[in-house]
């Protein structure tokens, strides 16, 4: 019963422990945010949950979709939870869950659901499962927080991408062109996401799907790459500059997974439809 | 899924078949349903058979409210005793199933057949939101009730045909979002009991 020795509040002073070779306990709690749900048989459901301990994993959760429900409330979508499951032949069952934090500043609100949403699904995307990543969750967690509290929401969005990238192992080299090695030069270089990180001019034809950049656009992403939350809230910048790092993003995003993410459409749905209100 | 039945007749086969691709249906079940109709009276199979060719013939979406219709109208709609300034949303042809079960409701009903879920690929054209606005714009509505589902999806599906519609000017009401009955409140979760705070109505 390892797990349910250990005080919740563990895991925040940098806690880990490896599961990965040993098996999981017949019972066991662990905090986690749900990050995806999928509809099984007549009432039940398929949960994702991503956790500090246990990386990504999946769970049933019985009976889940009737009105009595004891647990619907505390396993829907965007919920941080404290769960308990009962390890299965194959999946794992919920057995119990309590609400930690459910967010309500993102689910009352329509837009900020939007880019909630986004954010669990490229934690699904590039996570596997049973990986532990301790920090990985620590960011997912704090990214959710925020974007209740702060306002500078579109900033958030983009340090949580950048971090992400870090943490998966995808960090982009910005600080020298990623074929001759030299320090960039503060000028028009390219991005290329084939290559994982810049390049200079003189490189740029060594493979073709590179993008150019601006300078301010390389400068804020590697603040970005360096900061903390503290920095973000007071960084402004222009939509124009904005608009450049988020299409950037994407690409790379979209060329590491090697497909689109599904909630961008809707995410710039919302966006559009906010611009045409104001 | 494939069952191998291959000692078997062969339109016992296809027919096990056939049923092991329908949800909550295994192979034994297959294999159960279909011995038990090769033993019912022809009259009985036949009727099934025919039910089921009449399912896929003779239904449509009813031009109006996208409700499963056996005409160009559903019968929600071609029934003149109801209060047409009232249009109820809900997210699949069953819930309207289940409000009509409750008889308290004598408007007419929109079916948007699903509801918004970014991270499933479910956008705003993929479900028939457009459809309402043309019909909230052509026909005389004071009311619209959203009635989609108190999850995540159904309420994002909610806020943006409330936002959608407020230019319009009609009245958009939610259905109340609460204590389910015969549940304990020890168990409800803070969005759940925030909102039945929020929505509390005087005792009467």
């Amino acid at each position: 019963m390892i797990y349910e020795s250990l005080p919740v509040t563990q895991f925040r002073s940098g806690y880990t422990l490896n599961v990965n070779n040993m098996s999981e306990p017949r019972n066991y709690k662990t905090e986690a945010i749900i990050i995806k749900k999928t509809k099984l048989g007549e009432a039940d459901r398929i949960l994702t949950l991503y956790t500090p301990r246990l990386g990504k994993i999946q769970a049933v959760a019985k009976s889940i979709r009737q009105p009595k429900s004891k647990m619907s409330g505390h396993l829907e979508l965007l919920t941080f939870s404290m769960v308990s499951l009962a390890r299965g032949k194959n999946l794992a069952t919920v057995t119990g869950s309590q609400t930690i934090n459910s967010f309500l500043p993102i689910k009352n609100d329509l837009k900020l659901t939007a880019y909630a949403l986004y954010v669990i699904e490229l934690v699904n995307q590039f996570t596997g499962e049973h990986i532990e990543d301790h920090a990985l969750f620590k960011l997912l967690l704090d990214v959710l927080e925020k974007l209740c509290s702060e306002k500078n929401r579109d900033m958030i969005l983009r340090y949580f991408e950048v971090k992400l990238l870090d943490n998966v192992g995808y960090r982009p080299q910005l600080r020298q062109c990623v074929s001759c090695r030299a320090q960039l030069k503060p000028t028009i270089n390219s991005f290329c996401p084939g290559a994982g990180g810049m390049l200079c001019p003189d490189c740029k034809h060594i493979n073709h799907f590179c993008y150019p950049i601006s300078v301010n656009a390389v400068k804020i992403l590697r603040l970005l790459q360096g900061c903390n939350y503290n920095t973000i809230s007071r960084l402004k910048i222009n939509t124009e500059l904005d608009l450049e790092i988020e299409r950037l993003l994407r690409i790379y995003i979209k060329f590491l997974l090697e497909k689109e993410i599904k909630s961008v459409s809707w995410l710039d749905t919302i966006k559009k439809q906010a611009e045409k209100i104001q | 899924m494939e069952v191998n039945v291959s000692n078997t007749a062969d339109s016992v086969n296809r027919l096990i078949q056939e049923f092991a691709k329908l949800p909550g249906i295994g192979p034994k079940s297959a294999q159960r349903l279909t011995y038990h109709l090769l033993r019912a009276p022809k009259e009985q199979v036949l009727a099934l058979a025919e039910a089921m060719e009449s399912l896929k013939n003779n239904t449509r979406l009813c031009s109006a409210c996208f409700n499963i219709a056996d005409a160009d109208f559903c019968p929600i709609c071609r029934n003149n005793l109801r209060d047409i300034t009232s249009i109820c949303v809900v997210e699949q042809p069953q819930d309207i199933l289940a409000l009509e079960h409750s008889g308290i409701y004598k408007g007419l009903y929109h079916v948007l057949h699903g509801a918004i879920s970014p991270t499933d690929g479910i956008g705003v054209n993929d479900i028939k939101i457009d459809e309402l606005i043309e019909r909230l714009k052509n026909a005389k509505v004071d009311e619209v009730i959203l009635a989609t589902n108190p999850t995540l999806e159904g309420e994002q599906t909610a806020m943006y045909i409330s936002k959608i519609i407020a230019p319009i000017g009609i009245k958009v009401t939610r259905l109340a979002r609460g204590l389910p009955f015969g549940t304990e409140l020890e168990y409800a979760d803070d969005v759940t009991l925030s909102r039945a705070i929020e929505g509390r109505q005087e005792f009467k």
